[in-house]
């Protein structure tokens, strides 16, 4: 099941003449972009790991491609994402946020279902690869 | 001849009329002084900048050229001042996307233990990018004395970019003669990856005088004809002295005189006129420690 999150993630994969272009947009516009990756992609997981710092000061998208190329080399089986973060004063925040690659095979998320108290029930989700332990989980 | 008439003919002169790099190379031309040798390289570059971007847009082969540059020269001959146009004019002509300047020296470049280099230098490669890396006294860069110098690291990375991602930065190295060529000697790696070396000669005393004169001019200052005189005699006493940088030593020399004048306009009581407070006269100039004793 391919996982839908952040902008795009209806559409194909981006190329990565695409990806230059949503970035060069960003640093257009002032934002820093960021690259995470994690293999724990569940949705309430707001915390991926980080690829380095916050990328400051950069004028061209190319430099940071640079270092999505690098991060895939090393983290080429897990999801990465490139985040825009706005720090200009009253925003604060990130303003764009798309999935930049992907494991080959994505075995999805199971829902389990538990009886509480009464007839009430309890809804979970639970990655397929979850129950293995970190970095083997999409071989 | 294809049978759609005559061959068509391209006009060169147009092409470089809408490149807008026209009005870049008058200005260089107008407000650098002296410089031939420089300049007439810049134009050079420019041209052929220009042919093989019609030759692109008409399908034929146009191999992007390299354009690493080294500049050497002695002090205050203008070196930092054309990297900063020569940016402008590649951006102009398309070969650069952004045109920014990042202006770097071997601190900027080298870290301080073992590990910080690497990411030291990748990032001030990245910020470079789609633009041009001014490394200045590229030299220090190399340390002879020391082999375990971090210095190397970091020319090796500097290498592999200009290799591997000629299309996406320019990296200029600038630094004093001698020791360039002592750098590039013990850096063959680097000569050959650098396409263009130009020598900055010194500036001859007109030259100087001129810089003097157009540095003034930018202040609203005026020479009157005495500090004119005065101005004169001082570039030909400065330059056997010890730490003579052209214009660097001129613009030292035009700072110093606005002190001396400040100074008399405020010591004296009368109320001042504007001619008298944008004048430079001779005794400003004439009061300098260079004339003392020669």
């Amino acid at each position: 099941m391919r996982i839908t999150q952040g902008c795009f993630s209806f559409l194909p994969d981006l190329t990565d003449d695409q990806i230059t272009a949503q970035i060069q947009y960003c640093l257009d516009n002032g934002w820093a972009v960021n690259l995470e990756f994690t293999d724990d992609p569940h949705p309430r997981n707001t915390y991926w790991e980080m690829w380095g710092l916050p990328m400051f000061d950069i004028k061209d998208a190319k430099a940071i491609l640079m270092e999505l190329t690098a991060c895939r080399k090393v983290y080429g089986d897990r999801y990465i994402r490139l985040s825009a973060f706005d720090a200009s004063h009253g925003c604060e925040s990130i303003r764009l946020s798309f999935i930049v690659n992907r494991p080959k095979h994505e075995p999805g998320f199971k829902l389990v279902r538990r009886n509480g108290v009464g007839r009430n029930q309890v809804y979970t989700t639970v990655g397929y690869a979850q129950d293995r332990p970190e970095g083997e989980r999409y071989p | 001849m294809s049978e759609d008439g005559p061959e068509a003919t391209i006009d060169l002169r147009a092409e470089f009329e809408r490149s807008g790099v026209a009005p870049v190379l008058d200005t260089l031309d107008r407000e650098l002084i002296g410089l031939k040798p420089v300049k007439r390289r810049i134009r050079e570059i420019a041209a052929l900048l220009l042919v093989d971007r019609v030759r692109r847009d008409h399908g034929l082969s146009a191999q992007a050229p390299t354009l690493h540059m080294s500049f050497t020269g002695n002090p205050g001959t203008g070196k930092t001042t054309v990297a900063l146009r020569i940016a402008e004019i590649l951006h102009k002509l398309g070969y650069v996307r952004r045109g920014h300047l990042v202006a770097v020296t071997r601190d900027d470049l080298v870290g301080q233990y073992i590990g910080h280099t690497a990411p030291k230098t990748k990032e001030v490669l990245k910020k470079a990018m789609g633009g041009v890396l001014f490394i200045d006294e590229a030299y220090y860069l190399y340390r002879q004395e020391n082999e375990r110098d971090y210095g190397q690291e970091s020319i090796e990375i500097l290498l592999q970019v200009m290799e591997n991602n000629r299309d996406d930065l320019v990296v200029v190295l600038a630094g004093y003669a001698d020791k360039m060529d002592r750098f590039f000697q013990s850096n063959p790696g680097f000569r050959s990856r650098i396409a263009h070396h130009i020598d900055f000669p010194d500036y001859s005393d007109g030259d100087l005088f001129t810089i003097g004169e157009s540095m003034l001019r930018g202040l609203n200052y005026r020479l009157s004809e005495g500090a004119a005189e005065a101005l004169r005699d001082y570039i030909v006493a400065r330059r056997p002295q010890p730490h003579f940088a052209n214009a660097r030593s001129i613009r030292n020399a035009i700072d110093r005189a606005r002190l001396r004048q400040a100074n008399r306009c405020f010591s004296s009581d009368k109320p001042l006129t504007i001619a008298e407070l944008t004048t430079i006269e001779a005794e400003d100039i004439r009061a300098s420690r260079v004339f003392g004793g020669g």
